[in-house]
């Protein structure tokens, strides 16, 4: 199964790419149909965000292990101008692009695992992470 | 991408054929938005049963585009959300406020000729 997968994201049709290599990714993990579409989803936010507010960067999944649990990892990083209040960017409705505000809280619910590092001036890096629900026997 | 759009009768129907990109998206509502002017059309119908992904952008887009539709005094009935979306949509916290869904392209044929012809007294 091949490891590690990077796009280099400079533009809208990136975004597109992105999530179709985290699909991808995800489906050799074996999760269902509806958490590929949670995935793919999260990835369109963040990488949106790069598109959006820091013009470029990177996307990177990655197969990911812990214990007994398997999973994917999600990083979306840009050395763009960083997010001066986290927690503000992080409620429902914020937003500096008169959008909806939905991207980064809603990625959030959509995977398990959420973590947002910024600084302003040097960039922003999300990781995110699905874990695969073991069939309960 | 281009986005096939069919004129039928009143009626105009754009059957979303692949995911789109965010500026394929801006064109398939730009190019409704000016059909619908331009064919006097009373309704408008968007098949998105092929789109795996309607996150925050796409959402937003829709809605603009029905809302436009409706300052041109027409009705758009969005169909084919999949149920995998839906519940992605509901978890993002994303709604589709004041755009009419319909299963499938024929529930949305017949919601329009409900809303439409019914509501004129033609139907
Ligand atoms: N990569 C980033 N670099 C700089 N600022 C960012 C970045 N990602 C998010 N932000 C800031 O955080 C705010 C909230 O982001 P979020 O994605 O939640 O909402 P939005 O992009 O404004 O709207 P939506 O995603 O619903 O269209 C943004 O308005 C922007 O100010
Ligand atoms: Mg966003």
């Amino acid at each position: 199964m091949a490891d590690k997968a990077c796009v280099p994201i400079n533009s809208e049709i990136d975004i597109v790419t992105a999530r179709q290599k985290g699909r991808e990714m995800a489906q050799q993990l074996g999760f269902s149909s509806t958490e590929l579409t949670l995935i793919a989803t999260a990835i369109s936010e963040v990488v949106r965000n790069i598109v959006e507010y820091a013009k470029h960067g990177e996307l990177c999944v990655d197969i990911v292990q812990q214990g007994d649990k398997r999973g994917i990892s999600v990083i979306a990083q840009d050395n763009g101008p960083g997010i001066p209040n986290i927690k503000l960017a992080m409620q429902d409705g914020y937003s500096t692009g008169k959008s909806l505000g939905l991207g980064l809280p809603g990625a959030k619910r959509l995977m398990d695992e959420f973590d947002i590092v910024s600084e302003v001036g040097k960039g922003t890096k999300v990781t995110m992470k699905k874990w695969v629900q073991k069939n309960v026997r | 991408m281009l986005v096939p759009i069919l004129k039928q009768g009143d009626y105009l129907i754009a059957s979303i054929q692949s995911e789109l990109s965010d500026a394929d998206l801006l064109k398939l509502r730009d190019d409704l938005v000016r059909r619908v002017s331009e064919f006097r059309s009373r309704g408008v119908i968007v098949d998105v049963t092929v789109l795996d992904v309607m996150d925050s952008f796409a959402t937003r887009t829709l809605r603009s585009m029905a809302h436009m539709v409706m300052l041109r005094g027409a009705e758009t009935v969005i169909v084919g959300i999949q149920p995998e979306v839906a519940f992605s949509m509901v978890q993002l916290g994303l709604r589709l406020e004041g755009v009419t869904t319909a299963l499938d392209l024929e529930e949305g044929l017949s919601l329009l000729d409900h809303k439409i012809k019914g509501d004129n007294g033609l139907g």
